[in-house]
């Protein structure tokens, strides 16, 4: 009996991986991403968490963001609205990038794929349609296309992943460096895989139309099991991206377009992204504003904290003394870190305060009764888990 | 030539830890080990192409997070990996799945024993109770309770107000802990026999005493007080196996400028005009040093290693007398395939876990009747966990291995001296009882390395082969270990320390003996102190 549901208009999507990945949400744990549903965690976020350090898992990054931007004038203007400089960028490479309003402040993140001289893609977390268009302006050769639904894309992540893909029959996998871009034939079409991820260890993204996603994970969970493959969801990722030391809008920022308040949002500097911003090369979005950001120097700045004691310092307030009369900033992220066995967080802390004292005043709860510690702070300049494998060419098996 | 600031003896983790803590806090020191690896009873080698064995102690949970942050051991390394649950196998054929989240656990709980599903929750909220006042002592030193030192009275207060905090019935019920066995402790909360039994397990492991004998409920504690990233009575293993902690430890050991001799078995301490001032090697050298710290069980340390001479009157008896008796064997596995347990169902979660084939109580009782006897248990409690189902760097990919703890076997058999030909039987003993419940798993046998306690002694040093380097009961534990008078770490001899699991807290791969010792070593020399607090007093 075929009844039309009719509540048909209000489900929210499903990603071209979703008929592998729902049975084993055993936990029916979903969150929603650009209007996909979205696993949170599939059976436990820590286990998911050290899969991706002990072993290798794959996260669904289909509902990301995908736009093909092509034509003569396609270097020139993504070079115009990124910070960084765009003509550097070498065939079958990617870069991270991040682009501004005129006033300096942070619209998005992203990934560029130089797939061609006159042929990119970009990857970011929300919909850009509108900001691509309005960069376009001007360019007389260059066309930008939503590709976001037609191309299915797994985050492949962890020390065994090199191993598999070797097993799988991509030859050559192991010389490709952090950031390299490869292609093989998979089944009826190509598949193409890039050396990245957001996790902070060895890791790879595939790449593939959505017709053959299915095909590809079965293929990658056959051979994966000798290599302890686990699919892992959001929470996991939060964690391992942590410890990596990477951004997340909507914890370390905010997007500027989306933005209500005066300075609620954020330039590269304040987020510790200077070294993206490139002021040698030619005219870009922000540049007078960020230049004058540089001189100046910026309010905040995004910090690595190692905190003492073992207790999470979740949405804390952050003091420049132990008495906590002088507040100095706030915690935007913040674990126990299973693999760096630290207690860690990410930081807004205004500059002038960064050489001083820093002191958390930390809340947490114990059987309903609430609680609250002051923990000291040390700057760490370096982040928490890099581990060697993930700059190693060729990375070991293991 | 050279002299030591101090030399340590014995690479086991905690005398590394302890160098480490020397060592970092500007000691030049040296660690002599008689064999040709580090690690003693924590170490991973290659047994069998191809696969890497922890060839005694298998999995980890007393290591102390606060040591593993300080030491900072994951730059040096070392990565431990939570288990997901346990498995008990019954001797009716029952399966009992104890799972990581709470609801499927509940559920599983409650189609064995509704009762005991609900039980479980005040068992629980009771070990837990009892561990966190445990834990706030592990990295502490003793206090002597009849020195009144004002050190040692500041300590007592200390633990005073810890009992306090419990309330009154519950100091009550912590007194009888003690000297309680595990089944009566547990039969005021359970009344399935699989459940009983599975939950009996820790309370025999690595001890010569059975679950109806006084003192094995304080032995179960000891097992579940342990913590993987604050989860207090989780299990992980260490990436690589047990020898990454140790190969960790001495990384940073190394690090600080710290030496470790392998190959360099000590025949004796040296004493002069009372004072212990370095060993002499087996193969005849001397080293001499400041101070000995003695990794060795205390048995081992006062009754081969040093002159009776040298020792005060009733030091040598105490030691003859030191309770370290062998009760267990380790069967290492490589297996071609991933066994199947019948009425276990294969998915990717279920083998990540501890497997144990326990039995029931009465099961377990009669495996120890055996060990009176001096035989290996008939049908003897077997711990078992499979490892490179989830840590690829032990096994061949799709190869897997296997570590068996098994409870009973005895150090000296009744039928006279162990000979390889028992060994293989008491190896078979073990094969039969996990075939039982494994249809076809002999077939998947590729290697097997059987260890008893024998064995165990003659390799490590274990006294015995005693994992403990002494029994944990009351008699023996605090301020009564190894000997009382001598539970803060300093010997009878000036300049002679021990920082070995025969120490408080005891044993088990927690390197807090280590770091307690360091801390004692330093202040004697008047030291910066460079061991770090526990990180567990606001749990």
């Amino acid at each position: 009996m075929n009844k039309a549901d009719p509540y048909a208009g209000e489900r929210l999507l499903e990603s071209p991986f979703h008929p592998r990945q729902a049975p084993l949400n055993l936990r029916e744990a979903w969150s929603a991403w650009n209007g996909y549903r979205f696993a949170e965690c599939y059976y436990d976020a820590e286990y998911e968490y050290f899969c991706v350090r002990n072993a290798c898992a794959t996260y669904d990054i289909s509902p990301m963001q995908k736009y093909i931007i092509s034509g003569g004038d396609s270097e020139a203007m993504l070079n115009r609205m990124v910070t960084r400089d765009v003509t550097k960028l070498k065939e079958n490479r990617v870069t991270y990038v991040v682009w501004c309003n005129d006033q300096g402040r942070m619209v998005d993140d992203g990934t560029i794929f130089k797939l061609a001289s006159d042929r990119f893609m970009l990857t970011c977390g929300s919909s850009c349609v509108a900001w691509l268009k309005m960069s376009a302006f001007g360019f007389a050769d260059v066309s930008c296309e939503d590709v976001s639904d037609k191309i299915a894309a797994l985050s492949f992540q962890g020390p065994t992943t090199c191993a598999v893909l070797k097993r799988m029959g991509l030859d050559g996998i192991e010389t490709a460096k952090p950031y390299d871009i490869r292609h093989f034939p998979f089944g009826r079409g190509p598949l193409m895989v890039s050396r990245t991820g957001f996790t902070g260890d060895l890791g790879y993204e595939l790449w593939i139309d959505p017709a053959l996603a299915l095909e590809l994970w079965d293929r990658l969970y056959a051979i994966g099991a000798d290599y302890g493959i686990q699919p892992y969801g959001e929470a996991a990722t939060n964690m391992a991206r942590l410890e990596a030391g990477f951004i997340m809008p909507g914890m370390e920022f905010n997007e500027a377009l989306k933005t209500v308040h005066l300075e609620h949002d954020h330039t590269p500097f304040e987020l510790n992204l200077g070294w993206l911003v490139d002021f040698n090369k030619p005219h870009f979005n922000g540049r007078s504003a960020l230049l004058a950001e540089k001189q100046r120097g910026p309010k905040y700045v995004l910090t690595r904290l190692d905190i003492e004691g073992n207790k999470p310092a979740e949405h804390s307030w952050l003091y420049g003394n132990k008495r906590c009369t002088k507040e100095i900033g706030y915690v935007t992220s913040a674990m126990w870190s299973p693999a760096a066995k630290a207690n860690i967080a990410l930081a807004m802390i205004r500059s002038e305060h960064l050489k001083g004292e820093i002191w958390a005043f930390i809340d947490y709860a114990k059987e309903l009764r609430q609680y609250s510690k002051i923990a000291r702070c040390t700057v760490k300049d370096k982040p928490f888990w890099a581990p060697g494998r993930a700059r190693a060419t060729p990375p070991a098996d293991f | 030539m050279k002299r030591y600031d101090a030399i340590i003896i014995g690479a086991g983790h905690n005398g590394l830890t302890n160098a480490a803590y020397l060592a970092k806090a500007g000691l030049d020191v040296v660690v002599v080990e008689k064999n040709d690896y580090i690690g003693g009873a924590a170490a991973s080698r290659e047994m069998h192409e191809g696969w890497i064995y922890s060839s005694c102690s298998y999995v980890c949970s007393m290591m102390r997070q606060a040591i593993h942050r300080d030491l900072d051991l994951s730059r040096h390394g070392l990565m431990l990996v939570p288990y997901l649950g346990t498995v008990s196998f019954a001797d009716d054929g029952q399966v009992l799945k104890l799972y990581t989240n709470a609801e499927v656990e509940y559920l599983e709980l409650r189609r064995h024993s509704p009762h005991d599903a609900d039980s479980m929750h005040r068992f629980r909220a009771d070990l837990t109770r009892y561990s966190q006042l445990i834990r706030k002592t592990l990295m502490r030193t003793p206090p002597d309770p009849v020195s009144f030192k004002p050190r040692d009275i500041k300590e007592l207060l200390f633990l005073a107000r810890q009992f306090w905090t419990l309330g009154e019935r519950e100091i009550y019920e912590y007194i009888r802990f003690f000297t309680m066995s595990a089944a009566e402790f547990l039969d005021d909360y359970f009344e399935n026999g699989l459940i009983k039994a599975s939950m009996a397990t820790p309370g025999i492991i690595g001890t010569a005493l059975g679950v109806c004998s006084p003192g094995s409920a304080y032995i179960l504690l000891h097992h579940v007080m342990g913590d993987v990233d604050g989860n207090i009575g989780a299990w992980g293993l260490a990436r690589g196996g047990m020898g990454a902690i140790s190969n960790a430890i001495a990384s940073a050991l190394q690090a600080e400028g710290g030496e470790i001799r392998t190959h360099s078995g000590v025949q004796q301490i040296m004493v002069r005009h009372g004072k212990a001032c370095g060993v002499v090697l087996e193969n005849g050298d001397e080293i001499n040093a400041g101070i000995v710290v003695s990794n060795l069980d205390a048995k081992r340390t006062f009754t081969q290693i040093m002159d009776r001479k040298d020792l005060p009157p009733g030091i040598y008896d105490k030691a003859r007398n030191f309770k370290i008796r062998g009760s267990s064997g380790k069967v290492n596995i490589a297996l071609s395939g991933l066994p199947k347990f019948t009425n276990v169902p294969e998915n990717r979660y279920i083998n990540r876990g501890g497997l144990t084939f326990t039995g029931s109580m009465e099961t377990l009782e009669r495996a120890y009747d055996c060990w009176k006897r001096g035989r290996w248990s008939d049908v003897p409690f077997v711990e078992s966990v499979i490892p490179s189902a989830w840590d690829p760097t032990v096994a061949p990919p799709g190869k897997h291995w296997m570590s068996n703890f098994i409870q009973y076997c005895p150090p000296k058999l009744a039928s006279g001296p162990w000979t390889p030909e028992k060994r293989d039987a008491f190896g078979q003993t073990v094969v039969d009882r996990i075939e039982r419940y494994s249809p076809g798993f002999r077939d998947l046998i590729v290697h097997m390395e059987v260890r008893t306690p024998d064995d165990i002694e003659k390799e490590i040093g274990l006294t015995e082969g005693n994992i403990f380097q002494g029994e944990l009961t009351i008699d023996q534990l605090h301020f009564n270990r190894p000997f009382p008078g001598y539970a803060q770490y300093r010997m009878p001899v000036k300049n002679l320390y021990m920082c070995g699991s025969s120490t408080h807290p005891g044993g088990g791969v927690s390197a807090t003996c280590g770091a307690n010792a360091a801390r004692e070593i330093l202040m004697d020399l008047k030291r910066p102190n460079t061991v770090p607090q526990d990180d567990c007093y606001d749990e």
